[in-house]
């Protein structure tokens, strides 16, 4: 085998891990033209004995999983012996159609009646797709596709990780993840990110790696190494004692001179917030609703809801929780409020641009979310996603204010209400600033388009432009100014941030200890100088290295900053 | 040939879960167990594909048919199960 160079993509998080790659495949193509098969009756053998061994397959990682998952793989399991489904592919095949396309066309066939039916069993077509594509791979001698059971802890290596993919990850064996496609922002980047597994994303070549090499996967340089020497095997161990090291710290976050930034943690569930509980974090920046509403068909009612924010706020044992309210619409679409033919959904009716047509959803969730406050006692800050505007951010307050909520703020995360923050931070109690979507509409760049990921980079110079902005106006009203994107957990970016006036930043737990770490080895006044220099650049990269050159050396270098 | 109407009780309707535990328990009854929605074409009640794509909800009323001799106990059994709520149960209590 020919020798492998060193890989290049976007790391995410600081993380760096040595161990074995273990391929996840890509789903076999199809020929739309493949002739019909010349000995019919073993053709239509092969197919049954195809069906069985993916169904008895599912079942065997059914009986491993456990939970949901479980459930999940087994309904699949039982799908892939259907009776109705194996006869009308032997049907097919007898009438002179090819296996896989009588496979194909079967499968087709029932996933049209699925979506059809719409809501649950629309959702369940991914699950007959699986099994198409398993049925298919083994007719064509192919590996199966999806992510494999993994025997040992293993870096998982992958074209693209589809969500549910991710979802079936067996995370405690995943030591890191290695993505040819896909960006930094995306699905599979923020689950790695949260959970703290060195990932990198975009990697020019990764369809090289191939199942058992020995890979060192960096995610701070988003370097992989193949067959590592003992020299880069020692770096990387090194680089674990320091991280490992790092998160023993475990105060408020500030900088040398004691200017407080609250350091707190990004979740989607009421379970995560429970997993905070002895965390060293100031609190939750952003609690991301939607994912109570996912996969459902009707939205959850005012009991479910309130039920899981009090679970969440009393978790949090009276620390800061900053609510989002249901961030749905573009590429998180939901059964009830989506809107059929919308040419831009990212530039459509989403977030807050919901109230316009469901706004009882709003409703009854800010309804909900007083219930919890009221009923633990406490008082969690509450924001709307996609505010545009200083009047949607008034009428956004009179509603919270309506439902009792009392602490009321918006996402800025469209330029218009960065330029505007000012008149925005007259309406409300505060702003936080989403820099994943500010970055998206100000370089008008689709924040899941990889190959556009240089012009997604919050190092922009237009970026940093509309964030020094909405620092500004929140210092200048002395209100609070949080980010809750991916950029807060970026150790150089949140000293520049820190410098422009940001005093929260919220992120994925596991980026805390090396963003504490940096905060502490500046000055308040440092932190200005590097703002000062990072807004003097006229690129992305020279605004980046600009930061670096006035960090301090030693965090730069445990932190492996470059 | 035996025929029984059942209200479906699984709080998530005749789904995923619930599909499974009445397509298996259909399947080893052997009796060539059918299913139909009011007014609709009866299905082969051991197909899950068949059985979900119904799209049962729940409180809605399904009837079952079946031949041979033991179809009166078969369909008994059935309509005990489609009676219960198959998303509470555990998968091994119904088997038994």
């Amino acid at each position: 085998m020919t020798a492998v160079p060193v890989l290049h993509g976007s790391g995410v998080g600081r993380g760096a891990v040595v161990g074995p790659v273990a391929r996840a495949h890509p789903a076999p193509r199809i020929d739309p033209d493949a002739p019909a098969e010349t000995d019919r009756p073993a053709a239509v053998a092969a197919v049954r004995d195809a069906f069985a061994a993916v169904a008895s397959g599912l079942e065997a990682r059914a009986e491993q999983a456990g939970g949901t998952i479980a459930e999940v793989l087994g309904a699949t399991a039982l799908m892939a012996q259907d009776p109705e489904l194996v006869g009308q592919v032997a049907t097919r095949i007898e009438g002179g159609q090819a296996a896989v396309l009588a496979v194909d066309r079967s499968i087709a066939e029932f996933a049209d009646l699925f979506m059809a039916a719409g809501g649950y069993l629309a959702e369940r077509v991914t699950d007959l797709r699986s099994v198409r594509d398993r049925v298919i791979a083994r007719l064509q001698g192919l590996p199966e596709p999806g992510v494999p059971a993994l025997a040992r802890p293993s870096v998982v290596v992958a074209d693209d990780l589809s969500p549910a993919d991710t979802a079936a990850l067996e995370l405690d064996k995943v030591l890191g993840i290695v993505i040819e496609q896909g960006g930094p922002t995306g699905h599979t980047a923020i689950i790695a990110g949260q959970l703290g597994i060195p990932c990198v994303v975009r990697v020019i070549g990764a369809s090289a790696l191939t199942d058992g090499m020995e890979v060192a996967v960096d995610a701070a340089t988003g370097t992989i190494v193949v067959d590592p020497d003992d020299a880069l095997r020692a770096t990387v161990a090194a680089r674990r004692v320091a991280l490992a090291h790092l998160a023993e710290a475990t105060g408020p976050g500030a900088t040398s001179d004691g200017h407080a930034v609250a350091l707190l943690a990004n979740i989607g569930t009421a379970e995560d917030a429970e997993r905070l509980t002895g965390a060293a974090v100031e609190g939750v920046g952003l609690f991301r609703t939607e994912v109570l509403f996912l996969g459902r068909t009707v939205a959850p009612s005012e009991d479910e809801q309130a039920t899981v924010y009090a679970q969440a706020l009393r978790a949090l044992e009276g620390r800061k929780v900053v609510i989002r309210t249901l961030d749905a619409g573009a590429d998180k679409p939901l059964a009830f409020v989506t809107r059929a033919g919308e040419e831009n959904p990212a530039l459509g009716v989403r977030g807050y641009r919901l109230v316009r047509t469901a706004e009882d959803l709003l409703r009854t969730q800010l309804a909900a979310i007083g219930r919890a406050a009221k009923e633990t006692g406490t008082t969690p800050w509450v924001m709307a996603p996609m505010v545009a505007t200083a009047q949607e951010a008034r009428q956004f307050a009179a509603i919270a204010h309506e439902a009792g909520v009392e602490k009321v703020g918006v996402m800025i995360e469209v330029p218009s209400a960065a330029l505007r923050a000012r008149d925005v931070l007259a309406e409300v109690d505060f702003v936080s600033l989403g820099t994943n979507d500010l970055a998206q509409y100000t370089m008008a760049t689709d924040r899941l388009l990889g190959e556009l990921v240089d012009l997604l980079d919050p190092w922009q110079p237009a970026v940093l432009d509309l964030v020094a902005v909405a620092a500004g106006a929140g210092v200048t009203a002395q209100k609070n100014v949080g980010v809750c994107g991916e950029s807060a957990s970026d150790p150089a970016m949140a000293l520049l941030l820190t410098g422009l006036g940001v005093n929260s930043l919220s992120m994925s737990p596991a980026a805390v200890p090396a963003v504490r770490f940096a905060l502490s080895r500046h000055t308040l006044d440092e932190c200005r100088a590097i703002a000062g220099a990072a807004r003097a650049a006229t690129s992305a990269a020279a605004a980046h290295a600009a930061v670096l050159e006035l960090m301090d050396p030693e965090v730069r270098q445990v932190l492996a900053l470059g | 040939m035996a025929e029984r109407t059942v209200v479906v009780a699984s709080s998530v309707g005749l789904h995923a879960r619930p599909a499974k535990i009445f397509a298996q328990a259909a399947a080893a009854s052997g009796a060539g167990v059918r299913i139909a929605k009011a007014g609709g074409q009866p299905v082969d009640a051991s197909s899950i594909l068949r059985v979900m794509a119904l799209g049962v909800k729940h409180g809605e009323e399904v009837t079952l048919s079946a031949d041979g001799d033991t179809a009166e106990t078969v369909l008994d059994g059935l309509v005990e199960l489609l009676a219960q709520d198959l998303d509470a149960v555990q998968d091994g209590a119904v088997r038994a």
